[in-house]
């Protein structure tokens, strides 16, 4: 136990319940001066509730608090910022159309003569972001920067309101590997002035490049915290899930498939999106795309099936030329698509989980022959048991569930279609270890039963188990193919660093 | 079967309740308001009267509820009424049957919602501009036709439809009742109903699943010129004549307030035809409870807005989860108890 004087932030037997569930059960949390403190679990496990809590957005149960070794109860976000806890989300809610000064100074803009001093706001912010190595214009509008560039600002605001405890609530979830250091460089700077961090994640790889130690939590308990040095990564996935998860990465290297492609792409690409190439696939075969955010993977994903029309190059399967002009063409063809961004692209929110399922298969059919209520339920039951849709029912709006069982929900929507060549963009970001895991058995077993699969994804090693070949894309077009004995991690990330001599580790 | 009953029941329950309590409402104060009398063959009433008078509006919401469930609008019903009245009308007078008549109205009903469709669903026009459009310019249209007169007819069929009994019903009420059973057994006894809620709360993903969404939005706004049409034709044939100025006057806004009462989110998404037209027959008695009850008529209007304001708040899920929280602290009091032990 530490004397409270190392501790900037303890939070002690926190409780909060809602109706029908304790979320969080008497959980202590103890962050220390000049920490990362890595806040982990599964989806469901607490991890927003507590970090709502200690920011004041929930008011807790029970338990007490302790900010700077005072006792702090914060009534809401603003009462928290006051007292000195700052807190950045994955959606950076700054305000997109005004400039970056402004966004830094919003509600406390210098003022001359009762007006706001435009000059003295703009220099100030260019001194504050100065601070984190960020020489950018200040005048122009937040929106005109990269994500990473408003995540900073965000960090920098945050910081300069609150200055004691930082909370960064999956900061890197939209960042490529580049702004992820650049990131972190931030991070560790502000942990040398003494800050409290605490980083919530879904990337172990950035845990234990970032964190000094890691609190667990799970099904609303502390299961524990430890040093990050002494604490492997098996290990700590077994304190997450609560059970040794039976391959995390799988390594059985599937072999290339011989045989003649069934896909044949000629050619194809469209103009501002990505340039032409040539692609085969064959039944049976998984074939990844690894690139940076930005390289052209979802754009090839898109012209594929159709969401973008190609403007050159032809389409083939099996020998055939093929329309693939919209969704509905691609879908005609057995094509299916699970797109990168599950909220806006994937899930219809207010619709059951059995809709869900159903929609692709009965917009296939088209709206006259709807399918029976029955055959809805078989279905839908059918796919929940199969991949573990963790639903109380399949009635349940699927904006309710939790990120890997929305996106179960939409691998089962396409495996409803029994397609033949399904595309995955990044189907395991954002969501937790165990579903995570479950996601790549699902991708060997349709492998394993002939479908050809395409597979986006930016966590190299995870392409390196499942697929028989990787396309490496760098500035919108596909610079490299690796397969056999070539296909490492390794030299993957070597062709997406070539040439254009970006660090891409 | 059941279930379906209840879930059904349960959907409506506050619209019933409402209506149920507007009804016992302007009882108390206007006693012969539950009367009913037969004749002639025809069902007398004030109720009656209330069914017959929320035709129009009946009409509109059926439409308007499908345009609300794609997450648009349409404004320009009230100007379709009255184009469409103008259309019978000149039709009419100009020596065409009835058959032809009632044929090219709807027929200029369905053109109506093709503009507006084609506005929102081909050139991504936002539905509230997109049928403002044809809200301001559709009453210039037919003054147009009507040459700016109120034009009257006579043929006795056209009349009929506004004030002619079938089965005991006045025509008005034949037709709405028919025209909702019709639209609600299309939507849910196809897949049209799930298509176009799954269009309503998320557009892209509806189409990257390969709902026809183009075509669907088209058809929802022709759906609402249709139901425009048939409320311009009862609405022309009820006063015998088609004016331009007022006819569907105001009537786009009670028809999106029907909806709002009906339960249907204005964000698109899950609708119910049944509710909708449960949310018309709310509006209309509470006019005619007004009128009734003999309040001085200038604060008809603002009493409607409170009894609407009442509504919308029972529906509100503020109020329900408010609600809901007085009623916890029995439910959650009993776990803590057992921890206790």
């Amino acid at each position: 136990m530490q004397t409270s004087s190392d501790n900037i932030l303890s939070a002690i037997r926190i409780e909060k319940g809602f109706p029908g569930t304790k979320a969080l059960d008497k959980v202590d949390f103890h962050l220390r001066r000049g920490e990362v403190h890595a806040l982990l679990g599964e989806n469901g496990a607490g991890k927003s509730t507590l970090i709502k809590c200690l920011t004041g957005a929930y008011r807790r149960d029970g338990g007490s608090m302790l900010l700077d070794g005072t006792e702090a109860d914060p009534r809401d976000t603003f009462d928290a910022q006051r007292l000195g806890i700052g807190t950045v989300y994955q959606e950076v809610n700054l305000l997109p159309n005004l400039t970056v000064a402004e966004n830094l100074f919003l509600g406390r803009q210098p003022r001359r003569f009762g007006m706001v001093d435009t000059r003295t706001m703009n220099r100030r912010a260019r001194e504050l972001l100065a601070e984190y190595e960020l020489d950018i214009d200040v005048t122009r509008d937040l929106a005109s920067y990269s994500v990473a560039i408003q995540q900073v600002v965000a960090i920098a605001r945050a910081v300069d309101l609150s200055g004691k405890v930082l909370i960064l609530d999956e900061p890197t979830a939209s960042l490529d590997a580049h702004e992820v250091e650049m990131l972190f460089r931030i991070v560790r700077r502000l942990k040398g002035r003494g800050l409290g961090i605490i980083f919530i994640t879904h990337f172990l790889e950035q845990v234990y490049a970032i964190s000094d130690r890691i609190t667990v939590l799970r099904n609303g308990q502390l299961v524990g915290t430890r040093n990050a040095a002494d604490l492997d990564r098996r290990e700590l996935i077994a304190m997450m899930i609560g059970r040794e998860l039976a391959t995390e990465i799988h390594s059985a290297h599937s072999d290339a498939v011989a045989g003649e492609p069934r896909y044949r792409f000629r050619n194809f690409g469209r103009r501002g999106k990505i340039d032409p190439f040539d692609l085969d696939v064959r039944a049976g075969e998984v074939v990844g795309m690894a690139g940076l955010l930005g390289s052209g993977r979802t754009e090839t994903a898109e012209i594929l099936f159709g969401a973008h029309r190609a403007d050159s190059g032809t389409a083939e399967i099996e020998g055939r030329t093929v329309d693939l002009s919209s969704p509905r063409a691609a879908i005609r063809q057995r094509f299916g698509f699970c797109p990168e961004d599950r909220k806006t692209a994937g899930i219809v929110g207010d619709l059951s989980v059995r809709e869900n399922i159903v929609l692709a298969l009965q917009a296939r059919r088209g709206w006259t022959r709807p399918i029976p209520r029955a055959e809805q339920n078989r279905l839908a039951d059918h796919y929940i048991r199969a991949l573990d849709i963790r639903t109380p029912d399949r009635e349940k709006p699927i904006r309710l569930l939790s990120g890997g069982n929305q996106q179960k929900a939409i691998l089962a929507r396409w495996l409803a279609t029994e397609p033949e060549l399904l595309i995955l963009d990044e189907p395991t970001r954002g969501i937790d270890v165990g579903a995570h895991a479950e996601i790549i058995r699902l991708i060997e077993s349709l492998r394993e039963k002939g479908m050809s699969l395409i597979v986006i994804s930016s966590e190299i090693e995870e392409l390196v188990a499942y697929s028989t070949r990787v396309v490496v894309l760098r500035d919108r077009a596909h610079v490299a193919e690796l397969d056999g004995a070539q296909l490492t991690a390794h030299r993957i990330v070597e062709a997406i660093a070539a040439t254009n001599g970006r660090e891409a580790s | 079967m059941i279930p379906i009953m209840r879930a059904y029941a349960g959907r409506l329950l506050p619209q019933l309740i409402a209506l149920t309590a507007i009804v016992i409402a302007i009882s108390m104060v206007f006693p012969g308001f539950l009367n009913l009398q037969i004749q002639n063959g025809r069902l007398y009433g004030s109720m009656i009267d209330i069914l017959n008078r929320g035709a129009p509006v009946v009409l509109l919401a059926i439409g308007m509820t499908v345009v609300i469930a794609t997450k648009g609008i349409d404004l320009s019903v009230g100007a379709v009424m009255a184009i469409c009245g103008a259309v019978a009308a000149s039709l009419i007078t100009s020596g065409h049957s009835l058959a032809e008549t009632l044929l090219a109205t709807l027929a200029v009903g369905i053109i109506c919602g093709l503009w507006n469709g084609v506005l929102v669903a081909v050139l991504d026009i936002q539905p509230i501009i997109a049928t403002l459009v044809l809200m301001v310019a559709g009453r210039g249209i037919a003054q147009l036709i009507t040459e700016g007169t109120i034009l009257t007819f006579n043929d006795p069929g056209l009349i009929f439809i506004g004030s002619g009994s079938f089965a005991g019903l006045p025509m008005p009420i034949v037709i709405w009742l028919v025209f909702s059973l019709i639209v609600a057994l299309l939507v849910r006894r196809t897949a049209l109903g799930m298509l176009v809620e799954a269009i309503g709360i998320n557009r892209q993903a509806s189409t990257l699943s390969g709902v026809l969404t183009p075509v669907l939005l088209v058809a929802a706004y022709v759906l609402s010129g249709l139901c425009a049409a048939t409320a311009g034709i009862i609405a022309a044939a009820d006063i015998r004549g088609a004016d331009a100025n007022n006819a569907g006057l105001w009537l786009e806004l009670d028809a999106i307030l029907a909806v709002v009462v009906g339960g249907t989110s204005l964000l698109g998404g899950r609708f119910s035809i049944a509710a909708s037209v449960l949310g018309a027959v709310i509006i209309q008695a509470i006019n005619t409870g007004i009128l009734l009850s003999g309040f001085p008529p200038e604060f008809n209007l603002i009493i409607k807005a409170a009894i609407i304001i009442f509504i919308l708040v029972l529906q509100s899920p503020r109020f329900r989860t408010g609600v809901s929280f007085l009623s916890i602290p029995k439910a959650a009091g009993k776990p803590t108890e057992r921890e206790a032990k």
